[in-house]
């Protein structure tokens, strides 16, 4: 395929803002930035992001009751999760992210598979729902017995004015060995997915974490946050966290329990895996509980070690050292040589990448390893600092859409606040650049210089980069993925991996480059053209010459 | 177990729903726009609404499903979402150049209160709206119905704001308005109408929009899809054959007290006698008689019936779906001797009710249906009272897992099986297709379960 890659990222620029009304092109021409990175510094030109999408574009955006119940919540197999509001909703949340789940016996609960909701009806829009929800939640407690319940609201929850966190206290009162808790992910709240995990993480925060104090047996004890086991992803990193010696206490939220979660505060280390989605229960857990946090990548061998030494360096033990370098050292004899094979045939090929909060930076390691150059990428839904690094924070606008967002105040629990690290050594472990104690350095200083970054792309612009770099592969979700298909480019869909995966850690990353390659190389483009077709064209040419 | 906590003992439940038979409103209105030819759907409301419904879809048919949004934020929830779709009309015309925009509403926009026809007439005041383009809408709240509601809403929207009638005679061409089904079936239906050799007027059309070839060129508007020109004429038609009264009732009715076009209002055209109804209607209105090649694919539907009666006869089946389909179905089962003994959908609706009753109340054994009901309440039946087959959408293979029942997949959504974009289960041609699916599936499962002694060669 060609690699148009030579072509000025400023006219492209202008390409992608000619066909919009004055206005759109004003707001959008801050959203796609052209790259270029101090060395230096990390400095980074400023990007716009999380602002409202713009009525009538087609964007990839979902709502704050997707990100809340549908990312952080629905990997979770035992909290039994009921949407209020009318069908739809629960409906379209029901089983669609392949968050995989595992009970440990056949006796564990795992409400995953089940759909419930109050399926509001115009009597409840027009006299209150929060009847009916009542109801529903003594139907659900007599039926599945749980110990915890979230309640859900969606639009017209809000609207119509249900309180539905009176009605989970009430419940809880009635049903006291039931912890019942209300998300208010309202999908016109923020401006994207990422308002409702805030509201998730918030509530996760107050209402779950750091009921149970039993502490898990285990040295070097860790939770793993934004990892939502799609596609088995965690159970990858569970086997490789075994193997290492190191216990996970719980991970928020692929293949997890509301038990694990309780006693989350009892792990030593927070690791962030999507930084996007859960930063505010890291930076919370720190605050009331003291368990420092930062950034790891799992996606792509090579992070996936860096990761794992990170964790050996935070812990400082020689033991762990040397047990993860001894996993390290097994583990790549099979990815480097798959990766031998695969590159072969890879390397020179371009990758665009458009999804998530943070997938769009985790998987251009991937490519990197296959020797695939990402050309252009954006996120669905982040924010500046998950593209110019969290030393932007204190310069990012509070608009008023984020100000709907509840920002918990949160100090240091006077009987639970356990301090891991002494100051001292807090602050050696900080000025390792490296460890990204409390940071994220964003995607942005990591990509080339003059590559194209957009926030929240848009079907015009995607069909306008397309036409121009024609990419090997093009990173994003279902709603883009046959669109992009048809103009002849393989799709990677980097929420549901295409129905594959793990992706994560090193089985992962041997996973993936088998699978670019079979994309990238695949024969079947190659039959779009009939082969009378070709042949006109054949003859077109001679007649030509 | 993957429904584990599903116990066999049923309590009666009046607010909870678990694992729906049905959808909303607006994702119904979203297909059927998709089936106007240069037409973008746009959902009045969050954005998450519109992704949601764009997701399904295009997980259903492997296609792209393209539709817009007024991405609602909270300031539009409490001022009204007049702004946001001004500026999103104004917005689409420009970038994505359609010949019409078929915006629907949703639960948001409907509980504050939204006026539709007043705001597309403020897009139109401020010149928005290019000469020659339209705005049609349907108000489609989600707290209403179901999806098929939100079909038919939309039907009706296109018949209330495209269709027109120019002469007081009426043409010798016929409308056909088919429900919630598939593109190959559109195409199928269209087809047979066709062979009586009048003109037709079908919407929506989704065939060759929701199912377009691969050409290496991704087009935002497909080759498919009903023209507005030809739905603007269905007012001057001398008669509609509405298929499916849940999905297409009240815009075939619309057409009759609007433009004094009368209408038919028949089943599904899917299993044999749904057919055959369908098709006196076309002899009918054509004044032609039913052509051979026709009366062949017939024959050749019977033939299979009779071939292989033995493995239907007696066959219990649990059904899930949508009104339409499974009043279709259940006569079509009934007719060859299976016992349709479950029946579940999540659309609430007392015809419906009615019309099961009428077609099973005669039947030497019971048969469980309560309207509107949920794949829970339908595997608590299953568990008292198995059956030998499961049809319905993706969802219900959990329960054919668990309780080791072969299964096919019928309706919306299927996530995880093709063909249905392709090829049609309507008609009689369709009929035969549905009756190899059931064959190929009851008999897969004898061959696996039967003891070494018992394993025919020839069935």
């Amino acid at each position: 395929m060609n690699q148009n890659t030579t072509i000025s990222p400023e006219e492209i620029k202008d390409e992608l803002l000619r066909s919009y009304p004055a206005k759109v092109a004003k707001k959008r021409a801050k959203q796609i930035i052209i790259n270029s990175v101090d060395k230096a510094t990390d400095e980074v030109p400023e990007i716009m992001a999380n602002v409202r999408t713009i009525p009538g574009i087609l964007t990839m955006r979902g709502c704050s009751y997707a990100g809340c119940r549908g990312v952080v919540l629905g990997p979770t197999r035992d909290i039994l999760q009921i949407t209020h509001g009318p069908i739809g909703c629960g409906f379209y949340a029901w089983l669609t992210r392949r968050n995989q789940t595992k009970p440990a016996t056949d006796k564990d609960e795992n409400f995953m598979t089940y759909s419930m909701s109050t399926d509001m009806t115009e009597n409840e829009i027009i006299f209150g729902g929060e009847k009916k929800l009542k109801a529903a939640i003594e139907e659900a407690i007599s039926i599945f017995h749980p110990k915890a319940i979230g309640i859900f609201a969606t639009c017209p929850v809000g609207l119509i004015g249900d309180d539905i966190h009176a009605v989970a206290r009430e419940m809880e009162s009635l049903h006291p060995e039931v912890n019942i808790f209300g998300f208010s992910c309202e999908g016109y709240r923020g401006v994207s997915q990422s308002a409702g995990h805030h509201v998730a993480n918030n509530k996760v925060f107050t209402d779950v974490v750091g009921l149970n104090d039993t502490v898990k047996e285990g040295k070097y004890k860790i939770n793993l946050l934004g990892e939502y086991n799609i596609g088995g992803d965690a159970f990858e990193l569970d086997r490789i966290f075994e193997k290492c010696g190191i216990t996970v206490v719980s991970t928020f939220s692929g293949n997890s329990t509301y038990d694990d979660f309780t006693r989350a505060h009892t792990a030593d280390l927070n690791l962030v895996m999507c930084h996007r989605s859960i930063n505010y229960l890291a930076e919370m857990m720190e605050k009331k509980y003291g368990l420092p946090w930062f950034k790891v990548n799992f996606i792509g061998a090579y992070d996936t070690a860096k990761s794992l030494r990170k964790i050996g360096e935070y812990f400082g033990d020689k033991e762990l050292k040397d047990k993860i370098e001894k996993v390290i050292a097994e583990e790549m004899i099979v990815v480097e040589e798959i990766k031998k094979d695969v590159t072969t045939r890879t390397t020179g090929k371009t990758a665009m990448l458009f999804v998530g909060g943070s997938r769009a930076h985790h998987y251009q390691e991937l490519f990197k390893e296959m020797g695939m150059k990402t050309i252009s990428a954006g996120y669905e839904f982040a924010h500046r600092d998950d593209y110019e690094g969290r030393k932007v924070l204190p310069t990012v606008k509070i608009d008023a859409d984020s100000r709907n967002i509840e920002e918990l105040k949160v100090s240091a629990d006077p009987e639970k606040f356990k301090e891991r690290k002494k100051a001292s050594e807090l602050d050696s472990l900080k000025a390792n650049k490296n460890m990204e104690m409390n940071d994220y350095i964003g995607m942005m200083p990591e990509m080339d210089e003059n590559t194209l970054i957009i926030d929240d792309l848009n079907h015009h612009e995607a069909e306008v980069l397309i036409e121009k770099y024609k990419p090997d592969i093009f990173c994003a979700g279902i709603k883009e993925k046959y669109v992009v298909q048809k103009s002849g480019v393989p799709v990677k869909q980097l929420h549901s991996y295409d129905y594959s995966g793990p992706y994560a850690g090193f089985v992962g990353a041997v996973n993936f480059y088998k699978e670019i390659d079979r994309m990238v190389n695949s024969k079947v483009w190659k039959y779009v053209k009939a082969p009378w077709e070709k042949e006109t064209q054949l003859a077109a040419t001679y007649a030509c010459d | 177990m993957l429904l584990r906590h599903t116990p066999q003992e049923t309590i009666e439940r009046k607010a909870l729903t678990i694992n729906p038979a049905k959808t909303c409103q607006p994702i119904g209105a979203m297909y059927a726009a998709l089936g106007i030819h240069n037409c973008l759907p746009h959902s009045h409301g969050s954005q998450g609404c519109c992704s949601y419904h764009r997701s399904t879809l295009t997980r259903h048919f492997k296609e792209p499903a393209m539709a817009s949004t007024s991405s609602f934020t909270e300031g539009s929830s409490v001022f009204g979402g007049q702004a946001n779709l001004v500026e999103a009309i104004n917005n689409i015309f420009t970038v994505y150049n359609p010949d019409v925009i078929a915006v629907h509403t949703t639960c948001l926009s409907e509980t504050i209160g939204d006026d539709l026809t007043q705001m597309a007439q403020k897009a139109k005041d401020e010149g928005y709206v290019p000469a020659g383009k339209k705005v049609i809408y349907a108000s489609t709240p989600s707290y209403v119905g179901s999806h098929v509601t939100g079909y038919a809403n939309m039907v009706r929207g296109m018949v209330d704001l495209l269709a027109v009638s120019t002469t007081a005679k009426k043409l010798d061409q016929i409308n056909v308005i088919p429900g919630f089904v598939e593109p190959s079936d559109m195409a199928e239906i269209k087809r047979i109408a066709e062979l009586f050799g009048k003109k037709v007027i079908m919407y929506p059309d989704t065939s060759n929009v929701l199912n377009s070839p691969m050409t290496g060129k991704f087009k935002m508007y497909p080759k498919g899809g009903a023209k507005t020109e030809d739905i603007a004429l269905s007012g001057d038609s001398k008669v509609t054959l509405a298929l499916g009264r849940f999905a297409t009732g009240i815009g075939a009715k619309l057409l009759d007290t609007k433009h004094k076009v009368p209408c038919e209002l028949l089943d599904l055209p899917i299993g044999l006698a749904a057919t055959d109804r369908y098709v006196e209607m076309l002899k009918k209105y054509s004044g032609q008689s039913v052509p051979e090649s026709l009366m062949e694919e017939r024959g050749q539907l019977v033939d299979m019936i009779t071939d292989m009666h033995q493995y239907f006869y007696g066959k219990k089946v649990a059904l899930a779906g949508d009104p339409d389909q499974l009043v279709a179905l259940t006569e079509f089962l009934i007719s060859i001797d299976m016992k349709p003994v479950h029946i579940v959908t999540g659309t609430p609706g007392n015809k419906f009710e009615r019309r099961i009753k009428e077609l099973t109340e005669n039947l030497p054994y019971k048969v469980n249906y309560t309207v509107p009901s949920d794949l829970f309440t339908l595997h608590q039946w299953i568990k008292n009272e198995s059956v030998d087959l499961i049809i319905g959408n993706t969802y219900t293979k959990y329960i054919a897992r668990d309780e080791d029942i072969p299964s096919i997949r019928f309706g919306f959504p299927i996530l995880d099986r093709v063909g249905h974009q392709y090829f049609p289960m309507a008609g009689y041609k369709g009929a035969m297709r549905l009756l190899e699916k059931i064959l190929t599936c009851l008999l897969d499962k004898q061959d696996k379960d039967a003891p070494e002694e018992k394993f025919e060669l020839v069935m």
